[in-house]
């Protein structure tokens, strides 16, 4: 028999295109990221970074090739995959009205945790927010919001994290938490796939770097020394390629 | 283009032709007059509207369960003549009426039904116009619940009020008023089926289209 | 497990709704006004119309509803919160009964506050045979809700949004809208026709039964891409 589809030991996307109407948002996507594994998806707005991350999260399905966790597709095994994922949107998904602790005891529920309150808990202390609980996430700056944010998505402990533009309006020190707590994920053999255009932040994270343009690979690479170094080369031979298009 | 479309067109072309000197001469009907041949093109037109509303009801369902794009297809072209037969048929109905019932317009069950199919077939344009990416989907639904509800407006408007000739008239016409009708009818039928062709066979090419660009592209 | 995701929905909803009260304020606020804008229309002389007050009843109830409608899945777009919901293993029907129940809670708040104002401005007695009025409301607003709730839903996504809910919700609840005008002007009789009214809320419900059944089917492949 197959095994459980919650058990997956690796995430491949094979060749993944997406397409709405004529337009392309990403067009032949190939990495593989084992357990334990952080993989960054870089590039400007538009590149179909987020496309992606909705495939990858069986929102979307791919128009051609195929994502397999461990053994089993996105397509027919959606719903049963969903319960290993977690998301960390840009839009946060979080009740403003509701406390940190309600969000997070819903969101618990929802995903049929035994208990959902002692979930709830050791959550908050992971945020570090256990004083906050009981206000309304309104009340939140922006750093404590996504890391309450952060936690909603982890509560399940899922196999598979995925996090879009995690580091929008973070100051320098709930950044650095961010990155403690992803560099934890990775030791405890979490995959995740992170979408930024900030590289100063996700410099040395990534245990594989992809470029996107225009819902294309321009480049990837294990463990990039300077993700700086890196884009400026990807830019170039963008730049030096459309400039032959046009001549030619 | 298949190959009966040419010869069916022609034929249809031609029906098209003969059915005015048809009609001129079916005999006058003693009590309405004249008016009474409206019943050629009103009877037709409102068949083919409600032949319509069922083959995009049908192929919206099955596009919304088995996802095939050709049923999406389908349905969208017979959304689009809903809304032009519709129009025929809500157009010679009051014309028809102002004569027998005195008034432009009646509520009675069977104009009243047709409006809110008509309404829900221009709902359902509008929504895969403006609804944006992913409006397929939920205009199928739309589509579903429309041909769901049929029978709901009907019960409810028939108690409501109602005043219309009833079905039973046609087939106790005598011949020579009822021939005119049904090759009318086969007419309007004709002219469905090749339009329905038509703008599916549009859909297809847009679609073919857009693949090529997307090749192209890669 | 269904029931507990339709719970855990449900109970969401009212606890974001008792915090601000800011749907209920405002579709309640709305309604009053239909109500006020149709008494301006209609009322000649100090007389309102005889059976005018069932069908301004109705309308308002409609229109208010459409109102709660569109602002409940305003606010589960505001933080894509909805399609949080979508992303949980949990069974997607079971979040629509969650939405719906919601969205009958808050459309029978608005009734009660509607009821005693539409029989005041327009001296309709409405009170006098009360539990044959519940069951008119009730399975009419379940008929309303359950189509509503769907299409809000999917159009979530959609930019036109406010303008398309109206515009798809109208044509297919017209029978929701007929039954429930009949079925409580036959209530406005002095000499009361059990059989008419029985004969309304029996085709709402059978509406409520169908449509209630089609969107739990519906929704999951119209929320997937």
């Amino acid at each position: 028999m197959n095994p459980a589809p919650s058990d997956f030991e690796d995430l491949r996307v094979e060749d993944v295109s997406r397409h709405f109407g004529r337009r392309r948002a990403v067009s032949h996507v190939t990495f593989h990221a084992p357990r334990g594994s952080i993989v960054g998806l870089l590039g400007p707005n538009g590149a179909g970074k987020s496309t992606i991350l909705s495939m990858l999260a069986t929102l979307l399905r791919p128009s051609t090739g195929r994502i397999l966790y461990g053994q089993c597709d996105s397509v027919v095994h959606g719903a049963a995959l969903r319960g290993s994922i977690g998301v960390l949107g840009h839009d946060l998904f979080l009740y403003p009205e509701l406390t940190a602790r309600e969000n997070l005891e819903f969101f618990a529920g929802l995903y049929a945790l035994k208990q959902p309150g002692a979930s709830a808990d050791a959550a908050l202390e992971r945020a570090g927010l256990a004083h906050r609980a009981a206000d309304p996430v309104s009340s939140f700056s922006r750093g404590m919001r996504q890391r309450v944010a952060l936690e909603r998505a982890l509560i399940h402990d899922p196999r598979l994290l995925l996090l879009d533009e995690p580091f929008t309006g973070l100051d320098e020190s709930s950044a650095a938490r961010l990155l403690a707590r992803l560099d934890s994920l990775r030791k405890q053999g979490t995959i995740v796939v992170l979408a930024t255009h900030d590289l100063d932040l996700a410099e040395g994270l990534f245990d594989r770097a992809i470029f996107l343009r225009d819902g294309r690979m321009a480049s990837a690479a294990d463990r990039p020394a300077s993700l700086r170094a890196m884009y400026r080369e990807v830019m170039t031979h963008a730049h030096a390629a459309a400039a032959q298009g046009t001549e030619g | 283009m298949p190959k009966w479309f040419v010869p069916l067109a022609v034929v249809c072309a031609v029906m098209f032709a003969v059915s005015p000197v048809l009609i001129a001469n079916a005999p006058y009907e003693s009590t309405m007059g004249l008016v009474q041949k409206i019943f050629y093109v009103h009877l037709p037109s409102a068949w083919v509207f409600l032949l319509g509303a069922i083959v995009c009801g049908i192929a919206s369902a099955r596009f919304l369960f088995k996802g095939d794009p050709r049923q999406d297809r389908l349905a969208w072209a017979a959304a689009e003549l809903v809304v032009v037969f519709g129009i025929i048929t809500l157009v010679t109905g009051p014309l028809w009426a102002r004569k027998a019932w005195g008034v432009w317009w009646q509520w009675d069950v069977r104009l009243t039904s047709s409006l809110m199919g008509w309404m829900v077939s221009v709902a359902y344009l509008l929504l895969r116009q403006f609804g944006g990416p992913g409006s397929e989907k939920l205009a199928a639904g739309l589509a579903l619940f429309g041909m769901a509800n049929v029978p709901f407006i009907y019960i409810s408007v028939n108690y409501w009020r109602t005043i219309h000739p009833t079905t039973s008239v046609v087939p106790t016409l005598p011949t020579s008023f009822g021939l005119p009708l049904w090759f009318s009818a086969i007419a309007f039928l004709l002219l469905f089926v090749l339009l329905l062709r038509m703008r599916v066979r549009l859909e297809e090419q847009r679609a073919t289209l857009d693949t090529l660009y997307l090749s192209a592209d890669a | 497990m269904f029931t507990r995701i339709v719970w855990l929905v449900l109970r969401k909803d009212l606890m974001v709704e008792i915090r601000s009260l800011e749907i209920a304020y405002t579709t309640i606020f709305f309604a009053v006004s239909c109500v006020l804008v149709f008494a301006f229309a209609l009322v000649q002389e100090g007389r309102a119309p005889t059976d005018g007050a069932a069908g301004i009843l109705w309308i308002a109830i409609a229109f208010s509803g459409t109102l709660a409608l569109g602002r409940t899945f305003e606010r589960e777009r505001q933080a894509e919160t909805l399609k949080a919901l979508l992303l949980a293993p949990a069974a997607r029907p079971a979040i629509y009964v969650g939405k719906l129940l919601g969205i009958i809670g808050l459309m029978a708040v608005t009734e009660i506050v509607l009821v005693p104002l539409v029989s005041l401005f327009f001296q309709a007695p409405f009170f006098t045979r009360p539990l044959w009025l519940a069951a008119v409301l009730l399975s009419g607003t379940i008929g309303f809700a359950a189509v509503g709730t769907l299409f809000a839903a999917m159009l979530v996504r959609a930019r036109t949004r406010d303008v398309l809910l109206p515009v798809l919700l109208y044509p297919i609840t017209v029978p929701v809208i007929i039954a429930g005008v009949r079925a409580t002007a036959a209530l406005l009789q002095p000499d009361l026709d059990a059989g008419i009214i029985q004969f309304w809320v029996a085709l709402l419900v059978c509406f409520d039964v169908v449509f209630v059944t089609l969107a739990l089917w519906t929704f999951e492949p119209v929320m997937t891409d």
